[in-house]
């Protein structure tokens, strides 16, 4: 009896799963044909990529890059394929591309640019990837910030040098108070000693330097700088001042002082509710008027001044959002440690806030670089304002998609490489258990 | 046998001021007020002397002034021999205009990508990736001089549309005419009209509202308020009796039948644009620096706006979905009902500073010529008066009372859909 079974008593082999389910079919069905809807969708945007493939890669290389002018362009074109419609005029990036990029900038002094532009890379290595680069490293990070003006600017060595004296001087007197009387009165000292180092001795010290020892390199003038180089030095600048300035500013409206509350939140508010353009009519126009009589300092140094306030004000409001999300035991923890207002701030809140705050400053640190672009309407030969030149030139009038092609590429490449090390950051930084 | 009592109460000494943190804070508050105070006085003197070595007092007399410039797109009527602050209102107006055309074109395409971004359609998904990156990367700037470049240099001349083959036709049934000096739309009459009222009278601030637009408007709000009656009584009639009597055929003709009546009786018909001699005439001329900063700062806004959506809907968790389709809700309505209600909460916030942001960037109107409060007050009627001073600081200020004005109703309608915990 025993061997005859109603139900199977060996399994059957595994067979292979239908073809239409694996592989590149099945993939294809599940991603792109799911259903009807899906199949409209993505027919509509196959039909979109190959309109837009179709009319863009023949443009950009079936193309011309070398003539000097557009009429010059439109004949070879006319020549080779027969027709000037479709096909891109590289010549003239061909032809101007040093501009674009460095302004008026003296030809022969562009390696100072470009050795700014290293360094810049190097000072930021052992800030970005402070896991990898020694730590020593970092006194790169602290002289930059006045070997840079001297590099671009050139003139004396002795300018630069005292500027970071009053920072040194104010270090000390810091120090000095803060042991003998108290933290207060060290802070007011080291500021009121830097500011009358910069306002009044330092113009001594430089005259009397320079007649000593006279080092220097060539000077260029503010009014040669241009291209991308101005779009990369002033968000440079205005980044990396803005952030020290806007943690200040957020602190200050987070603050029990009431006064310093409402001074910090009129000016974020104020700033924030105006757009870039007016503060730059005001760096224009303005500034010069709210300073004594008789100063007239460069134009350059007046737009990073109101790009630095701007962008501070957004900072701020970005650092507060991270202070905020931080959890109140911190700061009562904090307190029971019997640390004081800066220590806590410095040891326990803002190294959370601010990784909190990566995306958005991050976010704020783009924008500012892409709002660069707007002091072209001001008047400054920025890399949009050499395209209108350009445009304007008889030989190259009635060109338009190769010079805001490549501009687009420039911002785009520095635009989309911060977002992403932003990305890598917070991928980094993840403390939390996911 | 201790007890304990209060400690001996300090005297106040000098040094507290310093030292004791009771004190401290005001010790702080003060100095930052006094220094804060010496700052705006040290600039105002400045100022005041500088002005004066100028001998330009600050004074607001200019605005009555005849502005002697024309401002090619404007609601209103304005000529050249108007005041400098009719120019500005004009100017504000067209702020406007091109900030609430801006913000419907960038929510409506800012949603539509953020939703299509998350689609699982992996093309969809790849090429509104490359739609949001390539445009949130890119100074807006640069996409409003390219906008206007290519409006400019590849449409067709008016005279491209004259003759028997012309190069050129218009567009949606002969309706619509793109063109290289703009776009002419068609724009609605009414032969019957009710007639407009003036406000104002004379003055800068003078504007025509015209009554039929009222009567539409009025006819309009009546038919949505009987709607939203008879949806209601749908809804009580379900609740007492469990079925949802069919009302969808009875809203189609409230919101439609007093239209059409209304129309028919004002003589409402579409002025079409036609060619004539060099230009067209008729219908509504949209001006390429209007279509071209409109466009840019739609594409643009709109790159943000999807992001903003797609966190939104991400940040809900997948137990939601799940939930929903628990309980057997299809993915359409689980969209509608279940995640875009939640998401909503998260996205509006952000949403208020893109509009702000769009507002704000609808100022870069000057680099294409449009003719907004910037292009007026803060271009070329500077330029002609030499009132750097006075143009500056009010131009900040109405753009300070237009963010104000559009962050207060945002965050009041914030509060009002926000989730009320505890």
């Amino acid at each position: 009896m025993s061997d005859v079974s109603f139900v199977r008593t060996e399994m059957l082999p595994e067979q292979a799963p239908p073809a239409s389910e694996v592989g590149l079919i099945g993939w294809v069905r599940h991603n792109l044909f799911s259903g009807w809807f899906n199949s409209i969708l993505t027919v509509i945007s196959l039909y979109a990529v190959y309109y837009v493939l179709s009319g863009v890669l023949p443009w950009t290389f079936q193309s011309v890059w070398n003539a000097n002018s557009l009429t010059e362009c439109r004949e070879i074109m006319m020549a080779t394929w027969g027709s000037t419609h479709g096909h891109a005029c590289w010549a003239v990036i061909n032809d101007r591309w040093l501009q674009l990029l460095f302004g008026f900038y003296p030809s022969h002094l562009y390696w100072r640019p470009i050795l700014s532009l290293v360094l810049l890379l190097v000072a930021l290595a052992p800030v970005l990837y402070s896991d990898r680069v020694p730590t020593k490293m970092l006194i790169i990070t602290g002289i930059y910030p006045f070997l840079m003006p001297f590099l671009m600017w050139g003139g004396t060595i002795w300018g630069p040098m005292s500027a970071a004296i009053g920072f040194v001087l104010g270090w000390f007197v810091y120090n000095l108070l803060n042991k003998q009387l108290s933290e207060l009165i060290g802070m007011i000292g080291a500021a009121v000693a830097a500011v009358i180092w910069w306002l009044i001795l330092s113009s001594y010290f430089v005259g009397v330097m320079d007649s000593i020892l006279p080092i220097g390199i060539e000077a260029v003038q503010s009014r040669q700088f241009g291209g991308f180089m101005l779009a990369i030095l002033l968000g440079v600048v205005a980044i990396g001042v803005s952030l020290p300035i806007g943690i200040v500013l957020a602190l200050g409206r987070q603050s029990d002082l009431l006064i310093v509350k409402y001074m910090c939140v009129g000016f974020i508010e104020f700033i924030r509710g105006v757009p870039l353009i007016t503060l730059l009519f005001v760096a224009s126009l303005l500034l010069n008027l709210f300073l004594p009589p008789g100063t007239n300092f460069d134009i350059i140094l007046r737009v990073m001044i109101m790009m630095t306030l701007f962008s501070a004000a957004y900072m701020a409001e970005v650092i507060r959002g991270g202070l905020a999300a931080l959890p109140r035991g911190q700061y009562e923890g904090a307190d029971s440690l019997g640390l004081n207002y800066w220590q806590a701030q410095r040891l326990i809140i803002m190294p959370q806030a601010l990784k909190i705050s990566i995306p958005g400053i991050v976010s704020t640190f783009i924008g500012i670089f892409k709002d660069t672009v707007l002091v072209s309407i001001i008047g400054l030969f920025d890399v949009l304002g050499l395209a209108n030149a350009i445009r304007a030139d008889t030989a190259w009038n009635g060109i338009y998609w190769e010079l805001f092609a490549f501009i687009g590429a420039l911002f785009f490449v520095v635009c989309f490489s911060m977002s992403r090390y932003s990305m890598y950051l917070e991928r980094k930084l993840q403390t939390g258990h996911h | 046998m201790t007890t304990l009592t209060d400690p001996p109460k300090e005297h106040f000494r000098l040094s507290m001021l310093l030292y004791d943190t009771r004190y401290r804070s005001a010790t702080i508050q003060v100095i930052a007020l006094i220094g804060f105070m010496l700052l705006a006085a040290w600039i105002i003197s400045n100022t005041i002397q500088n002005l004066e070595a100028l001998g330009k007092p600050v004074e607001f007399g200019f605005f009555g002034e005849a502005a002697s410039y024309d401002i090619n797109q404007r609601l209103l009527e304005y000529n050249s021999r108007d005041s400098h602050l009719r120019a500005a209102f004009i100017g504000l107006l067209n702020t406007l205009v091109v900030a609430v055309l801006g913000c419907i074109t960038a929510t409506i395409i800012g949603v539509l990508v953020g939703v299509l971004r998350l689609s699982k359609n992996w093309l969809v998904a790849r090429v509104m990736t490359v739609y949001v990156e390539m445009f949130r990367n890119v100074p807006v700037l640069l996409w409003i001089v390219l906008a206007m470049a290519i409006l400019i240099e590849s449409l067709p001349a008016p005279r491209a549309f004259r003759g028997d083959e012309p190069e050129a036709t218009m567009k949606l049934f002969d309706s619509v005419a793109i063109t290289n000096r703009g776009v002419y739309v068609p724009d609605f009459l009414f032969s019957r009209s009710l007639g407009d009222i003036h406000l104002f009278g004379t003055s800068s601030l003078r504007f025509d509202i015209s009554l039929d637009l009222v009567a539409v408007l009025i006819v309009l709000a009546g038919s949505i308020f009987a709607m939203r009656k008879v949806s209601a009584f749908a809804a009580a009639k379900q609740e007492s009796t469990g079925d949802r009597p069919t009302i969808w055929y009875i809203q189609l003709g409230i919101l439609f039948a007093p239209m059409v009546i209304l129309l028919t009786a004002l003589g409402c018909h579409l002025g079409y644009p036609e060619l004539t001699g060099f230009n067209f005439k008729g219908g509504t001329h949209m001006r390429n620096s209007l279509i071209a900063l409109w466009l840019a700062l739609s594409l643009y806004t709109a790159a943000f706006i999807a992001e903003i959506v797609r966190a939104g809907i991400m940040a809900i968790s997948k137990g939601q979905t799940e939930a929903a389709s628990a309980l057997g809700l299809r993915p359409g309505r689980t969209m509608r009902l279940v995640i875009l209600p939640q998401a909503l909460r998260v996205i509006i916030p952000p949403m208020i500073s893109n509009y702000l942001n769009l507002t704000k960037n609808s100022s870069l109107a000057i680099a294409v010529g449009y003719m907004d409060i910037t292009g007026t007050l803060g271009g070329i009627t500077m330029n002609q008066t030499g009132r750097e001073l006075e143009c500056v600081l009010l131009l900040m200020l109405v753009y300070l009372s237009i963010s104000l004005s559009i962050s207060g109703v945002m965050n009041w309608y914030n509060n009002r859909v926000k989730l009320v915990e505890r």
